[in-house]
């Protein structure tokens, strides 16, 4: 025991001299090869570790980026990581100055990257020590940090290193605390100042001239005006911009930009919509790079727009959702140069087909067509896109509520290399997704509310798509247990599945899906059909499941909820509402150490004093969800306790429904009216 | 007169540049020493109410000095003259005394008594200042230059004989509005009388640009052709003199236009005529005048002339204030921070408004009262940064106590209160007068004698020079003229 100690602490490698190890033959590279290829299962590099004290004390030597689940446990298990680089405190949301300066001591200058967008209650002198401390800081994200001031960003101006840093929605930092970072971090690449209400033209102004080496900037929805873009053109190396929802651009001001970027590649103006081509012309003039443009709810998509656009032989992508789409528009679009692969369409209410067919023709190597929406189109339009864009790997389609189902059968005939494919809302049938089940790099379908799909058209997809990861059948009542087997046992990748309200699926699905390893995501919302039976299955053979929404199914009660404490430990979110769970069951649950999110409206069975313990117990919740009644019942020690340890409480005081379809949904599905919500 | 021509080209500039340079002219010894005989024989005569004999006078007075212009000037005779004008304004003073003593007593027959008095007064007054314009005269650089300034100097005075003192009352109620006119001329710079809206430009541009003139020359990069302008260059001392109205012949300043248009009369019959005398009007200005221009006279600025990158200054009132600003001493520090000089006391107030709302700090410790200087200023310097108050500093008081700053900039409005209240009183009023002279600001009481001024060291137009006293010499004369217009319009 000693030799083997001391052999720890010298880093020896492993020599094979303590034969009782058969493990201690592996060199510590290949050991460390090994844990490389454990990021896929959280559970798997714990299992190693476990394995012997060599391969713990590997591990722990090795392991260069951390997640803790709990803030408050960080200082205890500091030194057993040494050389962690990489520090994502995105599930810790009580992160006080005391935590950061732990980690600022345990670290220093070794600690590369830290995250802490989800995390509240520290303060600037916390990450002051944190920035003096770990020189060595890359990347910062402090989004969401709605309590900093400018004290805390002279706090970041110490990391002198920082190339990347997101401040988005630090709505209480203002020119002056930018003016400190730009003097200080000369070395950011990438800023994300969304949302930072108080940061105007002379912040941005100054981050542009100090910090030179700027590749990627999103400057949306800053109060900024076309004063500041003359600096940040000047930016040499600037390759993604994002102006989006900057109301102070217009073109009057951009028609007196003398700077162009001859660097950059990205350009969002998404929300502008006071600029029209002109502004957008004098904005991207002389940007030989430009490779994708984003004008989404802008000015109308007329020939002059079209025409700004023209000169970019690089252009690859895009992106027009929401705008008006003019006739003239679209035929200058056709003529492009660049041969576009990503067009995005979405809510583009003057669509048609005519203008469709027309411009996907010219743009033969399109790989991503959205087109959600798009309520003019019909068969004509799909045809033309199958028969010219026969390389689509993505395609979105939502509620083209005019395209017949046989237009979904050229999808599949002509359109193979399809990954991604959102037909939701759709006349899709059964025929179109047998056709469609060629498509064998398939990976994400989305088919809610097709009631007109079955389960023959599952079988096909469950034989044939096999890398199949997502699959929405969201109110796509005509499914069955059948398909969902079939499913089940063809999709072995399958991570997301959504079946809501469909009465006709039974734990019999829940059963078979229970084989899907991967699975991530289960949502059974108003399946009456299923019972604890099923949610048992799932919980004992999907061990990665991390979101389960069971609201509504009325007959899962505490026998569900009992394994899904005992096996789901990753179980991060779950709905309840309206189940017949009680005390115990949410007892039960807040066993699992991971759950963060939790919904529990009109549970028949739960007391004030049952949700006390609960909540008490689950020490990671950082959001729960609650019906307005509880509120007054509930001690106010214990809401001060939770909201201490990080846990936001929404209430809510929605009436219990007992109908499973108050809104009418099935009167709905008639072609004429499809007001789906 | 040299000045008296037209300078359209530099040539003649550098005509007169030389005569600066001149030595036997520098040194100030060739002017005059003023004898106090003559002065004392136009004594009668200036107690005359009839203009025209004190111009007659001016005529004398010329020919006495230009006479004397050859002798050395001897300081030991310029100290007795100060002593014997020291003694006069004592016995001056007294008599004032005296009558404001009596007043009450003579109200009952006023007029003949006033009017008696009121003639010694001014007989005083008026070989006062001719005596102190003598003195002053013996300083100036130029001795040709000081007959042109006395000219006019004098004409005023022969207007203080006549006009000012109608009756004893006159002195009395002269009073009152000096205190308004004493502290505006404290206030302003280079007060102007709005009232007087002639086609003077320069008289316009004063007030509202004076802080900007000199930089908007700048910005607009005039690219006037050297030859198509008039290049005038005035001395140090007329720049220094608190005037805004100057001559186009020889670059005298005047405080008012009238002034300069009695002046005007000197330099030949053409502006004698009624029409040159009365106010202009508005369009008398749409002749087309010659673009003037003007060099600074300090030697290697790029204001002056002889710069390789000359940039000539655009008005007056550019050069001035260029001059202040650059070549002179910053003697007005800020009541409230005690920091900031400056050199303009219109920058003083601009910056006193403000000062204490510099709230855009830098980590170099400078302060900025707008948020875009301040990042240029970070802009500009390396290592500089926006400096973020702590916590604890932001509380609402300041780095200094606003109260005392608030203080100070009320003092000028509450001693005007002060004033006019006791004068009310003749007996308080002459407690006024020593709390006002012990204060710092006896021009508006002493506004008709507002020659000591200087000497009272309270009138800080400008800062002090080794031509100080010439300067101020003119100063009172002019600024007594301007307390003369004020009253006189009111």
């Amino acid at each position: 025991m000693k030799f083997q100690s001391k052999r720890i602490h010298h880093h020896h490698p492993l020599s094979p001299l303590s034969s009782s190890n058969l493990f201690d033959i592996l060199t510590e590279e290949i050991v460390c090869k090994i844990l490389d290829h454990l990021h896929e299962d959280p559970f798997a590099i714990k299992s190693f570790s476990l394995a012997c004290k060599s391969f713990y004390f590997i591990e722990s030597r090795h392991r260069g980026s951390l997640r803790p689940l709990r803030a408050e446990l960080l200082p205890r298990t500091f030194h057993r990581y040494p050389f962690v680089s990489h520090l994502d405190l995105s599930l810790c949301p009580c992160v006080d100055d005391g935590t950061l300066n732990v980690i600022s001591s345990t670290w220093k200058a070794t600690l590369k990257s830290i995250n802490l967008s989800r995390s509240r209650f520290f303060t600037n002198a916390g990450l002051s020590s944190l920035f003096i401390n770990c020189s060595g800081l890359v990347e910062v994200d402090l989004s969401n940090a709605t309590h900093l001031t400018d004290l805390a960003a002279s706090a970041i101006a110490e990391a002198r290193s920082l190339e990347k840093l997101s401040l988005a929605r630090c709505k209480l930092i203002t020119d002056m605390g930018i003016g400190c970072i730009a003097v200080g971090c000369r070395k950011l690449k990438s800023l994300c100042l969304k949302w930072c209400l108080r940061v105007g033209d002379l912040g941005v102004e100054l981050i542009a001239l100090k910090c030179k080496q700027i590749r990627s900037l999103d400057l949306s929805y800053l109060p900024i005006t076309e004063k500041c873009l003359n600096s940040v053109l000047e930016l040499q190396n600037l390759e993604d911009l994002v102006l989006e929802g900057c109301h102070g651009i217009d073109d009057d001001g951009l028609s007196t930009l003398e700077q162009s970027c001859k660097s950059l590649k990205m350009l969002n103006l998404s929300n502008c919509q006071n600029v029209t081509h002109m502004g957008l012309s004098s904005l991207i003039n002389g940007t030989e790079q430009l490779q994708q443009i984003i004008l989404a709810y802008g000015s109308s998509v007329t020939s002059d727009l079209a025409k700004c656009l023209y000169t970019y032989s690089k252009l690859q992508s895009i992106k027009l959702d929401g705008c008006i789409i003019t006739w003239s528009g679209i035929k200058a679009m056709a003529c492009l140069r660049a041969p576009i692969k990503e067009l995005s369409f979405s809510k583009c209410l003057g669509l048609t087909d005519d203008g469709l067919s027309f411009l996907v023709q010219s743009h033969k190597d399109m790989r991503k067509l959205d087109i959600t929406c798009c309520r003019k189109i019909t068969y004509t339009s799909i045809d033309s896109i199958t028969s010219s864009c026969t390389s689509l790997t993505y395609l979105r389609m939502e509620s083209c509520s005019l395209v017949p189902k046989e237009a979904f059968v050229l999808i599949g005939e002509r359109c193979s290399f399809l990954e991604e494919l959102d037909a939701t809302d759709n006349e899709i049938d059964d025929e179109g997704l047998k056709s469609i089940s060629r498509c064998s790099k398939l990976s994400i379908l989305k088919l809610g509310i097709c009631s007109n799909i079955s389960d023959e058209g599952l079988a096909k997809v469950g034989s044939r798509c096999s890398q199949l990861k997502e699959l929405d059948l969201y109110r796509s009542t005509a499914v069955n247990d059948v398909g969902i087997s079939a499913i089940a046992d063809g999709c072995p990748a399958l991570e997301m599945i959504n079946i809501a309200y469909n009465d006709k699926i039974t734990d019999k699905s829940l059963i078979s899906l229970s084989k899907c390893g991967m699975l991530k995501a289960l949502e059974i919302r108003g399946c009456l059909g299923v019972s604890s039976t099923g949610v048992s299955a799932i919980a004992v053979g999907c061990k990665q499941l991390t979101v389960l929404d069971i609201k509504k199914c009325f007959n899962i009660n505490d026998n569900g909820m009992l394994p899904l404490a005992q096996f789901s430990q990753n179980l991060k979110q779950i709905n309840l509402s309206y189940c017949s769970v009680t005390d115990v069951g949410l007892v039960a649950l807040a066993s699992i150490s991971r759950l963060q999110n939790m919904t529990i409206l009109h549970l028949a069975g739960l007391t004030p004093n049952g949700l006390a313990a609960a909540l008490l117990a689950c020490r990671a919740l950082t959001k729960v969800k609650l019906h307005a009644s509880f509120r007054p019942l509930l001690s106010q020690s214990i809401l001060g306790y939770m909201e201490a340890h990080g846990c936001v409480f929404h209430w809510r005081d929605k009436a219990f429904q007992k109908e499973m379809d108050p809104k009418g949904w099935k009167l709905h599905f008639g072609k004429n009216s499809r007001e789906v919500a | 007169m040299d000045l008296e021509e037209k300078v359209p080209q530099q040539a003649p500039f550098t005509q007169h540049q030389q005569k600066w340079e001149d030595p036997s002219i520098l040194d100030y010894s060739t002017r005059i020493k003023p004898p106090f005989q003559p002065f004392n024989q136009t004594h009668p005569a200036m107690l005359s109410d009839n203009q025209d004999e004190v111009l007659i006078q001016d005529g004398a007075v010329n020919e006495l000095l230009q006479a004397s212009e050859v002798q050395d000037w001897d300081p030991s005779a310029m100290l007795n003259n100060l002593s014997f004008l020291e003694q006069k304004i004592h016995q001056l003073q007294d008599l004032v005394h005296l009558i404001i003593g009596r007043k009450g007593q003579v109200l009952g027959r006023p007029d003949e008594l006033v009017a008696q008095q009121q003639q010694l007064v001014t007989a005083d007054l008026t070989s006062i200042i001719v005596q102190l314009i003598s003195t002053a005269g013996s300083l100036l650089p130029s001795g040709k230059r000081t007959l042109s300034a006395a000219t006019p100097s004098l004409e005023q005075s022969g207007q203080f004989g006549g006009v000012v003192f109608p009756s004893a009352q006159g002195l009395n109620d002269g009073v009152q509005p000096q205190n308004g006119c004493g502290s505006k001329v404290s206030e302003l710079p280079n007060p102007v009388n709005v009232s007087r809206k002639n086609g003077n430009e320069q008289n316009h541009v004063i007030e509202e640009h004076e802080l900007k003139d000199e930089e908007e020359d700048v910005e607009e990069g005039e690219s006037l052709l050297p030859g198509t302008y008039e290049l005038l260059q005035l001395e140090k001392e007329e720049i220094l003199a608190p005037h805004t109205h100057f001559c186009t012949i020889c670059g005298k300043g005047f405080k008012r236009d009238a002034n300069l248009r009695m002046h005007m009369r000197g330099h030949g019959d053409e502006y004698k005529t009624p029409g040159a005398l009365a106010k202009p009007t508005k369009d008398s200005g749409s002749e087309p005048a010659i673009i003037k221009r003007y060099s600074c006279p300090y030697v290697g600025c790029k204001r002056n002339k002889d710069h390789k990158k000359f940039q000539p200054l655009k008005t007056i009132l550019c050069v001035k204030n260029h001059y202040k600003r650059t070549h002179c001493d910053k003697s007005y520090i800020c009541s409230r921070c005690n920091t900031k000089k400056f050199s303009v006391i219109a920058d003083l107030k601009t910056h006193e408004k403000h000062c204490g709302k510099d709230r855009w700090l830098c980590s170099c410790g400078t302060t900025f009262s707008r948020k875009d200087k301040l990042f240029g200023h970070i802009a500009l310097f390396q290592g500089h940064t926006p400096a973020i108050p702590s916590e604890e500093d932001k509380e609402p008081a300041g780095p200094y106590d606003r109260g005392d700053g608030d203080q100070a900039a009320n003092k000028i409005g509450s001693m005007n209160i002060k004033f006019s209240s006791n004068v009310s009183s003749e007996t308080e009023a002459q407690s006024s007068v020593d709390i006002k002279g012990s204060i710092d600001d006896p021009a508006g009481y002493f506004s008709p004698l507002n020659f000591d001024t200087c000497n009272f060291g309270g009138f800080h137009e400008f800062p002090r020079s080794p031509f100080d006293d010439s300067e101020s010499s003119f100063a009172f004369l002019l600024s007594g003229s301007c307390s003369y217009s004020q009253k006189s319009e009111d």
